[in-house]
């Protein structure tokens, strides 16, 4: 002790920091309001979801679930991840590319999602898909929802919720269309390029903003007549030099023609 | 003493002048005249003839386009608030109620959902803008690619590339009125630019927005420029273009008839004025019908500014464009560090030289022009494109620099509508910028030359008619049919072109020695990089002389009748 205390060793600072660290960790972590659940999917579930895994996920994410070089590990990434990438049509991915696409197709139906979902979660605790309430767009508060989108969201996926480019070919999609569920866990769970937005950053009600605020916008995408796709500036100057000019020089080629 | 009238007196011969002239006007114009003495003035307009070609309305289109922005750009006076001051939206826009914004930003929303026809005259006015300076620019194209700016129209040229200058900042004040995050995005972005002046920059930026950015000063100084100082430079300077049109008259295209020293056309009134009113109603239909159905600047999907938020997509107006695209391609290793400030080329050139320089450009086009070739006479017949290859592919040549710079500010919707990266775009975009304009030009060239020789056969050896003849030996030949003069007339009234020899002194006529400056070396060399490998009309000599050759194979016609309807002419 005395040698401990008279010439201290250098590894004692880092061994007091490491034991700092450690404590206020595990302090936060169980302080820290909780984001992930269990799954709580019943066992029959959680066995056809492993089951419907292996013949269809497996050759890329490995047959635990634990990756292989063609696709990242699922374990812990929760059933909202594997709800959001398969209900989307994004898994199993069809093609390689700079990133999975959205596609519309009916392969699998919900019951069979919920148990693939179900056995992801069931492999170690993660985000879980949201609740009917937590998604109920006419609770949410649209004004907010925007405040939210413009800071958070628009950087990306663009003001008018068009989609952006990103580097290298990957882009944040065009939000139009997508089901409340799917923006709920696509915050949740940030697919590829996007962050995560868990409940610390942005709560479970101002996700329901965010939900509201992207709806309520498609709902007026309209007013005062077609939005040439809501890409601003670009398609408006393409139209007016085609369609505009066009119009224009044809009329000028009609008055000039015209008998007096 | 009541005779005085009636008695003739010697003196009254002198006074004879003094009778008022037998009165040449009637109806509406004495009325004005014996009021207002304008008589001169207004028969004076109203002999002028303007000849008749679609090319030559797109200028009234641009003109046209113009009243109407300012028209509809009066009634958004009414309502629009130019205030930074907060409030908080309870208009009938939903996903907008309870949002805190500023004065103006709610007022361009109340235009836009509480006022009745708010929205239609919004869209109007800037359907209008665009439609403006997309005219202004094709009219443009027009003038330069016809010659129409030659002496002595140089002026009205320039005053021309003034008023496409004013009409782009008058834009660009309008496009950050509203204060949504696109136009906030827009003002942001400029201040960046202007915060790149060297040394002067960020003194340069508290004196245009009276403090840092955004603050409150910046809405009402836009205001101002938009509704009161641009606009009455745009219609002063507009109506002196178009009085300069009258003072030079119009010029016309070759044909038979028309020469360097009349206009063949019809005469202001009753049938130019009354052509005019309606063409003007008739683009005021078309704006309406697309400001019906088509959305511009839909703000409200953008919501307010907010200098924590940015947007994908941010663009500015098209006509903004070719500036952001060179901000987009310039390479981040512009950035140059100098000791203690860093010069931010990369910025600068984009934002600060590049718009500048394209203007001088345009503008001085006409006089550099003018140098080479060493022409100093008055054109009023236009060139057909063809015959002028150099200068036709010039002008396709920066078309093509500035298309591409143009088509760069929309790489990101590019990127994701073509599923393409946006790197690779970028990187082509920084290649075809040095490739394209000089492979175009040398293509616009050559195909203007072969258009020019291909006319050089028509006139020599006539129309081919595809009818085949066989002659006594049994070869075959085709029938080629000649032209008769009126339409041989648009082939061979252009000029011939010779380039200027070192050392000889320009003139007036070509040929003949004149008092105008020695010419340089670099001159002779700009004149022949003009000329070399012009291709000159078909003189009468070579006319007859293949006329000679070709005899026997000609089926002769009758000269058809003369096509042009000569309604009037006006002699220079
Ligand atoms: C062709 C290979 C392939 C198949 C088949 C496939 N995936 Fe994927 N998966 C990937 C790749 C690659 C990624 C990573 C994508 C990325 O982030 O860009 C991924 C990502 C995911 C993610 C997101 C992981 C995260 O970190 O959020 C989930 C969930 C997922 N896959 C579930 C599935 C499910 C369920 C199936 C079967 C229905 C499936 N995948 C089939 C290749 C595949
Ligand atoms: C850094 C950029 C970025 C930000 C910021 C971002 N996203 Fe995304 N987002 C993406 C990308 C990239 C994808 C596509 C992921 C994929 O295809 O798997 C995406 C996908 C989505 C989807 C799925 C769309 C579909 O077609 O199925 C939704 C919904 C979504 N984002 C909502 C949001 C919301 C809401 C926010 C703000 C809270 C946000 N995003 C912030 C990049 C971003
Ligand atoms: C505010 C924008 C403009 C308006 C309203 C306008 C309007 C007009 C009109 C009505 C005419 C007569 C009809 C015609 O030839 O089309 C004309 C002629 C002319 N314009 Fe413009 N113009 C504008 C911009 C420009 C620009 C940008 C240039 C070139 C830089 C230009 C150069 C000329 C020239 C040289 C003529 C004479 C053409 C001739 O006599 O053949 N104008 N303009």
């Amino acid at each position: 002790m005395k040698a401990l205390t008279s010439r201290r060793h250098p590894a004692a600072l880092v061994l007091l920091l490491l034991i700092g660290l450690l404590i206020t960790g595990s302090v936060y972590a169980a302080l820290a309001p909780k984001q992930a659940t269990a799954a709580n999917g019943s066992a029959s579930q959680i066995e056809d979801g492993r089951k419907l895994f292996e013949s269809n996920c497996s050759t890329c994410h490995g047959v635990q679930a634990t990756g292989t070089p063609d696709g990242p590990s699922l374990v812990g990434v929760g059933a909202a991840a594997v709800d959001f990438q398969v209900g989307t049509g994004r898994m199993p991915m069809v093609a390689p590319g700079p990133q999975a696409p959205r596609i519309k197709t009916e392969m699998f139906d919900q019951d069979q999602i919920d148990a693939m979902a179900a056995y992801v979660a069931s492999l170690a605790p993660g985000p879980s898909s949201p609740t009917a309430d937590q998604i109920d767009a006419s609770k949410g508060d649209a004004g907010k929802g925007g405040e939210l989108f413009r800071v958070n969201c628009a950087m990306c996926h663009s003001s008018a919720g068009a989609g952006g480019a990103l580097t290298r070919g990957k882009y944040a999609p065009g939000l139009k269309n997508v089901e409340p569920k799917h923006i709920y866990e696509a915050m949740q769970t940030g697919p590829q390029s996007m962050p995560v937005f868990n409940d610390n950053n942005i709560t479970p009600d101002e996700k329901r903003d965010i939900i509201a605020y992207v709806q309520q916008t498609q709902e007026h995408a309209s007013t005062g007549g077609q939005s040439l796709g809501g890409y601003g500036p670009v398609p408006e100057g393409m139209f007016a030099w085609i369609f505009g000019m066009g119009l224009m020089v044809a009329a000028a080629v009609w008055a000039a023609s015209r008998a007096n | 003493m009541s005779t005085t009238a009636s008695t003739p007196r010697p003196a009254d011969r002198l006074r004879e002048a003094d009778q008022p002239a037998p009165r040449q006007v009637d109806g509406l114009t004495a009325w004005i005249d014996d009021r207002t003495g304008a008589a001169p003035g207004i028969k004076y307009l109203m002999k002028k003839v303007f000849p008749d070609h679609w090319s030559f309305m797109i200028g009234e289109v641009a003109l046209f386009s113009m009243l109407i922005a300012l028209l509809t750009g009066v009634f958004l006076t009414f309502w629009f608030d130019p205030s930074m001051a907060h409030t908080v939206y309870n208009g009938s826009y939903v996903p907008l109620q309870g949002v805190e914004m500023s004065r103006a930003y709610a007022s361009a929303l109340d235009i836009s959902f509480d006022i009745k026809g708010g929205l239609l005259i919004r869209q109007l006015h800037h359907w209008a803008a665009l439609l403006f300076i997309v005219s202004l620019n094709v009219h443009m194209f027009r003038v330069f690619f016809t010659g129409a700016f030659r002496k002595p129209r140089e002026l009205n040229w320039v005053l021309g590339t003034v008023l496409s200058l004013l009409a782009i900042v008058e834009g660009f004040a309008g496009y950050s009125l509203p204060d949504d995050l696109l136009s906030g995005t827009g003002l942001r972005a400029m201040q960046g630019f202007t915060i790149t002046t060297p040394v002067i920059g960020s003194y340069l930026v508290y004196f245009i927005f009276g403090g840092t950015f955004p603050g409150t000063d910046i809405m009402p100084r836009l205001y101002s420029v938009h509704i009161l100082l641009i606009p009455a430079l745009l219609l002063g300077l507009a109506i002196a273009h178009v009085v300069l049109v009258m003072v030079h008259k119009h010029t016309q295209y070759p044909g038979p008839g028309k020469t360097e020293k009349n206009v063949v056309g019809y005469p202001v009134l009753p049938i130019y004025a009354a052509k005019q009113t309606g063409f003007f109603f008739t683009v005021f239909g078309i704006l309406t019908l697309i400001s019906t159905f088509f959305t511009i600047n839909a703000i409200w999907v953008h919501g307010p500014y907010d200098p924590n938020a940015t947007t994908a997509g941010a663009q500015p107006d098209w006509y903004m464009g070719f500036a952001d695209g060179a901000l987009r391609l310039l390479p981040g290793w512009l950035e140059l560090d100098l000791g203690s400030f860093t010069l931010s080329l990369n910025v600068m050139l984009g934002a600060l030289v590049l718009l500048p320089l394209v203007f001088i450009i345009q503008g001085a086009y006409p006089f550099l022009e003018a140098w080479v070739t060493g022409d100093k006479r008055e054109h009023h017949l236009l060139d057909r494109p063809r015959n002028a290859p150099v200068r036709t592919g010039l002008g396709a040549a920066a078309l093509t620099a500035y298309g591409i710079l143009m088509f760069t500010t929309s790489n990101d919707i590019m990127a994701i509508k073509l599923h393409l990266s946006i790197n690779d775009i970028t990187r082509t975009y920084q290649v075809l910028i040095f490739v394209l304009p000089p492979l175009v030009f040398w293509a616009v060239k050559r195909i203007c030359i072969s258009l020019q020789r291909a006319d050089r056969e028509k006139v020599l050896h006539g129309r081919e008619t595809s009818r085949l003849m066989q002659s006594a030996e049994g070869g075959f030949s085709e029938l080629h049919e000649p032209l008769n003069e009126y339409d041989r007339w648009h082939y061979v009234s252009y000029e011939p072109t010779y380039p200027l020899l070192e050392g000889e002194t320009g003139s007036d006529t070509p040929g003949v020695a004149g008092s105008g400056r020695k010419v340089s070396k670099a001159r002779a060399a700009f004149s022949r990089f003009y000329f070399q490998d012009s291709i000159n009309p078909v003189t009468p000599a070579e006319l007859e002389a293949a006329h000679h050759d070709h005899e026997t194979h000609e089926v002769i016609e009758a000269s058809a009748e003369p096509r042009e309807q000569i309604e009037a002419a006006e002699k220079h």
